[in-house]
């Protein structure tokens, strides 16, 4: 095996990705072209669905948000060496916070519904987060399977409260009611128009967008610039030598994967409030595993989760634009979000060993 | 509770375990060669689909079958190639398996039969028929045993195929020396590195054992349990399978007893969606979290504990 240090560095964090993504990409033309389409026609209405008019952009970045999200809650528990599997049901359990905030009081304007629900949102995701961090640091229970669980239970807790304890009795949908007009969130169009700057009324895009923005700056001083983030990662990189530098495991653990739960239970602000203004079944529709995705492709540094986001916001966007126009059908997203998981994160010394040949050998030329 | 309900439920508990006893088996054998396999939700649905759809083409479920059975090895040899040859992250590959499956079925399903990402409904000789036990209708007027027959007979022939593999991969992985190498690698790879036996093709049989039984369970999700695929309709039973795997702590008799008892709740969730127990009703939400909850308490430790494989997880590097 090679060393680490046998890729320049801006082919490890630059050229290594690209690749494996293009790699991705091909197959993912392959399978169009298998099933009667044609690729370049697809790729050509992908962009011109998601970036082509501020209608497209206020759907890409909406989606962008979600992943934003749950990309850097999968990326804070990574630096702590544990795989959250469960920003789904952390998510969830973040919208069941959100909706319970909005529906408490009657909320004369959004800018005290905002700071509430966002507390809310966070409160339960990282209480959801919370249980499997305990059992993996008292117990030893395997963080991941713990993790899926609570996805399923999640799922199940949602079922009933929505369709025994949530739902008007006049209602057979097993969704709440409609939150009250105050807090409902300012949409980019309603930001930007005092401004002169025209953007599309009916895209979701609403103020959360930035709370993402002022989140991904968070992680990033949490995790490079701060004592904890320190600690964060040294647990991450070897465990042993932690404790030995006076670390606490339990400590690390169970504030890491809080971090992690309460990111994605943020993500409901966005989803719940700012978009659909009520809580309904399956309302985080996988976000919490394209997190993964997007933390995987983004090197779990925030800088690389942005651009991942806003890639694979692009691709859920564009992906909605093909099912609508042409007869792929919308799992086609699915198919390139699962080859870029594989090539990007399973697959990764497929890309680097014959890349870390290449340079060696140039290296040997030179 | 009348006898008749009873025995209709112990009857679906053995119908709705078969799929998550394949699943359950392939997790067995491959965590113990040491590959964590979270990707058996992805196999199930990727061999339901493909036997349906090849079951509708040539009208023979046994061809559906085989193609299954080659998806889902397809699928292990992916998993195998990530996390034995490129030493990738298992968990990842898992993840990745799963969204695969879960995406290409519809993708192509819709491409082949335009049916909104499902297959058409398969006709009585495109699935497998039901077998009867012999001498199961002669004891049908037999107060105890009338019953129990009724339970066991007329299944699908896969169920019966689900029951003798725990005897098999029990004997499989305890009796032979290819089973004690399995385990060995999933323990401590060096040793066996050590005495000559190769690592990564130990891992590679084990992952593709693991194929061929999650592939039987998809097939007997679509070509026995209902007629025809739909749509994810795995159902998470590949994460419940994962459930019952630990909950046998990696051991395929115990197996049997985790499946049976998921199968029994899923079961009973399915004939009474609100459990009144006359002092509390139990929603049906509750009944479907079951397995879940308690393998989160098994994994706690609380009863007994579950200790996997020591080498799960890890790719193997040969010392040089």
């Amino acid at each position: 095996m090679s060393s680490p240090q046998s890729l320049p560095r801006w082919a490890d964090i630059l050229l290594v990705p690209i690749l494996s993504l293009l790699l991705a990409f091909l197959i993912s033309a392959l399978v169009i072209l298998a099933i009667g389409e044609d690729p370049w026609e697809a790729v050509k209405l992908m962009v011109s669905g998601s970036l082509g008019s501020t209608y497209g952009w206020g759907y890409t970045l909406y989606y962008a948000t979600n992943f934003l999200f749950t990309g850097l809650a999968f990326a804070v528990a990574f630096h702590a060496a544990m795989f959250n599997i469960g920003a789904e049901g952390q998510a969830t359990m973040g919208g069941l916070g959100v909706a319970l905030v909005c529906m408490a009081l009657p909320w004369p304007h959004w800018t005290l519904a905002l700071p509430a629900a966002m507390v809310g949102g966070a409160l339960f995701g990282a209480a959801w987060a919370f249980i499997p961090a305990w059992l993996q640091a008292k117990r030893g229970s395997h963080i991941v399977i713990t993790t899926i669980m609570f996805n399923f239970i999640a799922a199940s807790v949602m079922t009933y409260m929505l369709s025994h304890v949530l739902r008007p009795p006049t209602s057979m949908d097993p969704a709440t009611p409609r939150f009250p007009a105050g807090t409902n969130l300012p949409t980019m169009h309603e930001i930007l128009a005092p401004l002169g700057i025209e953007f599309s009324r009916s895209a979701p895009l609403n103020i959360t967008f930035f709370i993402a923005i002022i989140a991904t700056f968070g992680v990033w001083i949490l995790i490079w610039r701060t004592r904890l983030g320190y600690e964060i990662r040294a647990f991450g990189k070897s465990g042993p030598a932690a404790v030995y530098a006076g670390i606490s495991p339990v400590k690390i653990t169970v504030i890491a994967m809080l971090i992690s739960g309460g990111l994605s239970g943020l993500m409901a602000v966005n989803n719940v409030m700012g978009e659909a203004e009520r809580l309904v079944l399956n309302s985080v529709e996988g976000a919490g595993f394209i997190g993964i995705a997007v933390a995987l492709m983004g090197r779990n540094h925030p800088a690389g989760i942005a651009v991942a986001a806003v890639l694979f916001g692009f691709l859920y966007q564009g992906g909605a634009e093909l099912a609508l126009w042409t007869s792929i059908p919308r799992e086609m997203i699915v198919v390139i979000q699962a080859l870029v998981i594989l090539f990007t994160g399973a697959l990764d010394n497929m890309v680097r060993l014959p890349l870390e040949m290449l340079f060696k050998s140039l290296r040997r030329r030179s | 509770m009348d006898i008749a309900t009873l025995v209709q439920i112990l009857e679906s508990t053995l119908r709705l375990a078969t799929p998550l006893l394949f699943a359950c088996l392939a997790g067995i054998v491959t965590e113990r060669a040491g590959i964590f396999d979270i990707g058996l939700e992805g196999k199930l649905l990727v061999s339901a689909f493909f036997s349906a759809a090849f079951a509708y083409y040539s009208g023979s479920a046994w061809v559906g079958l085989l193609v299954g059975i080659l998806s889902s090895v397809a699928f292990s040899i992916l998993h195998g190639l990530a996390s034995i040859t490129f030493r990738g992250n298992q968990l990842i590959s898992g993840v990745a398996i799963n969204f695969l499956a879960s995406g290409m079925t519809v993708v192509i399903a819709q491409s082949w039969f335009g049916q909104g990402g499902r297959t058409p409904s398969l006709t009585a000789e495109m699935r497998f028929g039901r077998l009867h036990v012999p001498g199961a209708e002669a004891v049908a007027d037999v107060p105890v045993l009338g019953s129990i027959a009724q339970i066991v007979t007329g299944h699908s022939i896969l169920v019966y195929l689900g029951l003798l593999c725990v005897p098999l991969i029990w004997y499989m992985l305890y009796r032979t020396r290819f089973g004690l190498r399995l385990r060995a690698v999933g323990e401590n790879p060096e040793a066996v590195d050590t005495a000559g036996v190769s690592v990564v093709k130990m891992r590679y049989a084990a992952v593709i054992i693991a194929g061929v039984l999650c592939g039987i369970g998809g097939v007997y999700l679509s070509t026995s349990l209902s007629a025809g695929f739909v749509r994810e309709m795995s159902a998470g039973r590949g994460y419940i399978a994962l459930a019952a795997m630990i909950f046998a702590k990696w051991r395929p008799w115990q197996a049997l007893g985790a499946v049976l008892l998921f199968g029994m709740l899923e079961a009973i969730a399915n004939r009474f969606p609100n459990l009144d127990l006359g002092i509390i009703t139990i929603p049906n939400q509750f009944m479907t979290a079951l397995p879940y909850i308690l393998t989160v308490i098994i994994l706690a430790g609380f009863i007994g504990k579950a200790i996997p494989p020591r080498a799960g997880g890890e790719p193997y590097v040969k010392e040089r």
